[in-house]
């Protein structure tokens, strides 16, 4: 293993934006809304399309508003075809994000003919590249610390609300605390999260990220802010090991199956991977534990 | 009937009309809750009594009418009123305990942003005792039986201290233990003063547990005190002719008409 800067810049970079996506997870889920970070990272795509289309560059700022319209929009249409259409809301996410996904690739396509937008680019993202910087500190290594650290403050100033209006959303509005007004503004943050995310990691991360480590973290612990550091302590955990896996182990696999040209694999995938054999680990011994006569997690008297 | 801008009338409802889409549900609902009496609303499935309660909170929005809790918008009352909503309407598998759910009673009072401190959590655990749970504090919830979830959310109501109570079938599929809880509290909450509205579904028990009650099917029928309101012909009224109901609701009033000889007795 050839450890080098570049290396140390990706494994920063991967702990912090998986930081940041497991505390929005981990209330996603709590609302049984995890899958809503799949919907927003294809849903932005017309986001990101129209506001090209509308301000003919690909800065940051415009493809952030746009993204996060798009990520608010996919909320709000979910829940009103879910409300009026009276569909389950599974059904409701995979209608509104399927729509505006497909919208974004007819809009692309339209785009594409004038400027290089690459579908590919929006999808997959590239950690190892987007780390290549001239400056001393990359610069998704810092968007990615900005986020984990307004993810975390939010966290911190609205753990009483979020936990709330998760739990109990009626008690939450007879209160004073809009439930509806506190899923929207972690939709918000979801949305947010995606797109700054996604640009340097890809959606596959992004979308690991934000249901796997709270889903490993709540085989374990049910308590609420156990649960949220323990799935902090997965996500990092996933990215250190995804990406020494991504580096070492297509080298062995090459020298084990006699084809030693083989070189690393995709960092953020193998990340995303990492992520959910812990899960298999951790579901598997919580299995063992219960099965053993150890306290549960929940058993109903 | 009272002035809707009465201030001492806990809750009043005028003209009510509520619909999903373009179902009617409730349908010029006319409510009166009065002060310090325990008060039933009863009615088969589907007769909007949960509706209505929710429409009044703002919960859901309503078609038409009025609602005013001691004279004023709901916005200007919260302090005043408690809601529980039905027990299955959240997750007992939700990662919370006992005390912390119980807490959540306190949270209008701490507002925005402020954490639970040690002082809501001692009013929490003392709620918890009031029914019976002392020992059951930082148990997670979904270790709890129905009937202890159920008093889980009574002490949450308990904590925010209300002076009105609206209880959305509290004493549904509960334990023994759980009911005669329950009938304490109420009834400890009325000897000071307080006011509850219970939708409830055991008609055989309304004239013990409850001083008044509203009959409603999709509007109401009658509302009074049990004792005049009460009766087989107003049961009829709102059920219907429905047999096995009817035999239930005759056993009730009875049941209502010696208990009330042997009170005149005493």
């Amino acid at each position: 293993m050839n450890w080098t800067e570049l290396d140390t810049w990706i494994v920063i970079t991967g702990v912090l934006v998986c930081l940041a996506c497991a505390l929005p997870g981990a209330f996603l889920m709590l609302n049984r809304q995890s899958m809503l970070g799949d919907g927003i990272s294809h849903a932005v795509l017309p986001g990101l399309a129209i506001a090209f289309l509308l301000t003919h560059s690909r800065d940051i700022l415009p493809m952030v508003v746009g993204a996060v319209v798009a990520g608010v929009l996919t909320a709000v249409l979910t829940q009103a075809v879910q409300r009026f259409g009276q569909v389950e809301s599974g059904a409701a996410l995979g209608v509104v994000f399927c729509g505006l996904f497909a919208t974004g690739l007819i809009l692309i396509r339209v785009a594409s003919d004038r400027v290089d937008l690459d579908a590919d680019c929006v999808l997959y993202g590239s950690i190892e590249t987007a780390v290549v910087d001239v400056a001393r500190v990359p610069r998704v290594a810092l968007i990615s610390g900005g986020l984990f650290l307004v993810n975390a403050l939010l966290t911190v100033l609205f753990y009483k609300e979020l936990r709330l209006a998760a739990f109990d959303p009626a008690l939450a509005t007879t209160l004073g605390f809009n439930a509806d007004a506190i899923r929207l503004g972690l939709t918000l943050v979801a949305s947010v999260t995606t797109v700054l995310a996604f640009e340097s990691v890809g959606s596959i991360l992004v979308i690991a990220m934000l249901v796997v480590p709270a889903a490993t973290a709540s085989l374990l612990t049910s308590n609420l802010s156990r649960l949220l550091v323990t799935a902090m302590l997965f996500a990092a955990a996933s990215a250190v090991l995804g990406h020494i896996g991504a580096i070492t182990l297509p080298g062995f696999a090459g020298r084990l199956l006699g084809h030693p040209g083989l070189g690393a694999t995709s960092s953020a995938a193998m990340m995303a991977v990492t992520a959910g054999i812990l899960f298999l680990l951790v579901w598997v011994f919580s299995m063992w534990r219960d099965s053993h006569g150890r306290p549960q997690r929940s058993t109903p008297t | 009937m009272n002035s809707i801008e009465s201030s001492h009338v806990p809750l009043v409802i005028r003209d009510l009309n509520v619909a999903y889409q373009t179902k009617v549900v409730v349908w010029d609902a006319d409510f009166d809750a009065p002060p310090g009496k325990l008060v039933a609303i009863v009615g088969p499935n589907g007769a909007g009594k949960s509706t209505m309660l929710k429409a009044a909170l703002g919960l859901i929005p309503i078609a038409s009418g009025s609602v005013r809790f001691f004279g004023l918008p709901y916005e200007k009352a919260r302090h005043r009123v408690a809601y529980v909503p039905q027990r299955e309407t959240v997750d007992w598998d939700f990662p919370v305990s006992a005390v912390d759910v119980v807490a959540m009673g306190l949270y209008r009072r701490l507002g925005w942003c402020l954490p639970v401190r040690r002082k809501e959590l001692d009013q929490a655990r003392a709620a918890l005792a009031k029914v019976g749970l002392s020992d059951y504090a930082s148990r997670q919830i979904s270790q709890l039986s129905g009937g202890q979830q159920q008093r889980v959310f009574l002490a949450r109501a308990l904590a925010q201290d209300a002076d009105l109570y609206l209880m959305d079938e509290p004493f549904a599929s509960v334990d023994a233990a759980t009911e005669r809880a329950i009938v304490d509290v109420l009834r400890e909450l009325r000897s000071r003063g307080k006011t509850a509205v219970c939708v409830h579904h055991d008609l055989p028990t309304v004239p013990e547990y409850f001083d008044h009650v509203a009959l409603l099917n999709m509007r109401v029928v009658s509302q009074g005190p049990v004792d005049k309101t009460f009766t087989a012909e107003n049961l009829r009224k709102t059920y219907g002719a429905r047999l096995t109901l009817l035999e239930e609701a005759a056993q009730a009033v009875e049941r209502a008409r010696v208990s009330a000889q042997h009170r005149a007795t005493l």
